[in-house]
């Protein structure tokens, strides 16, 4: 069944502060065996001109994607989570994320396309951090396979 | 921002260093962990049967991850990544042979921007196949 077009533009609500962790950061880049220190060593991070150390660039996509639940497991909206694959995905920074940041996301729905019976929606979320000034937007396509393809 | 690149240096046409990432079931165990996502097509291959998959694939985010070391190695600073989109066109399978898969990247200037910035396209490939499409960042040179 395709999606509702009206829901186009609708913004939800801020989500609470997700507070980065240095050690989170070591964790993930340690997941995708990136040594590089300017995620691990708060020196060579300095050294590069950052605060403290800062996550690698896909690091965020863990908290717009939680934050983009609100959009998928919105009941009004009814998307069938259980045929979503991840289309496309793109990231635009102000700055790199960073140890102690303490990062909002505001989630919007783009677009709701019908193709061929999938369902294709476009979800941006705003990462601002706990003064308010932007961080990186998320652009996150998913793709809700059609029903007798699943 | 410390880009150990100098725009001066390049021109359309310059390759990045190409590099490989080997990815088994413990990468993505390990992934998961690191990143939150426990989607069971990660690493359960009954599960992944079920929902048409060929085997236990591995996480798009993951491959995105990597497909960015080819710009942060490169750069030195991460931070010179000013934007960075892919589309995710085929999976990578990730079969539990003890070898797994490996993830081939490369990547090369494609166009000269406005304040010292550049466009990287990158091609990331599994078992022959191409894994990303779109796969571009733009990227502050110093």
């Amino acid at each position: 069944m395709a999606l509702d077009q009206s829901f186009v533009g609708r913004t939800y609500p801020p989500t609470s502060a997700y507070e980065v962790g240095r050690e989170k950061i070591r964790e993930f880049a340690e997941a995708v065996g990136d040594g590089n220190p300017a995620y691990t060593d708060r020196e060579a991070a300095k050294a590069l001109g950052h605060p403290d150390v800062i996550a690698p660039p896909t690091f965020v996509f863990a908290i717009t994607f939680k934050a983009a639940g609100l959009v998928i497991e919105d009941p009004q909206l009814g998307l069938d989570y259980s045929r979503v694959v991840h289309g496309d995905q793109k990231f635009a920074y102000t700055r790199p994320v960073r140890a102690g940041d303490r990062l909002s996301v505001t989630s919007t729905i783009e677009a709701i396309r019908s193709m061929a019976g999938n369902d294709i929606l476009d979800i941006r979320g705003e990462v601002r951090d706990e003064s308010g000034e932007h961080v990186v937007t998320a652009w996150t396509k998913l793709v809700a396979r059609a029903a007798e393809e699943a | 921002m410390a880009a150990k690149v100098a725009f001066e240096d390049v021109e359309v046409g310059t390759e990045l260093p190409a590099q490989s990432f080997p990815v088994d079931r413990a990468t993505l165990v390990r992934y998961a962990g690191a990143s939150g996502d426990f989607n069971p097509i990660h690493w359960n291959e009954k599960f992944a049967v079920e929902v048409g998959l060929p085997d236990v694939i591995a996480h798009g985010m993951f491959t995105m991850a990597e497909a960015a070391r080819v710009v942060t190695d490169w750069t030195g600073d991460p931070a010179a990544v000013v934007e960075y989109g892919v589309r995710f066109t085929k999976p990578v399978v990730v079969p539990n042979d003890g070898t797994g898969a490996l993830i081939e990247v490369s990547g090369k200037v494609a166009a000269l921007l406005d304040g010292n910035r550049v466009r990287v396209d990158l091609t990331a490939t599994s078992a022959g196949q191409k894994v990303l499409g779109m796969s571009r960042a733009v990227v502050q040179l110093s």
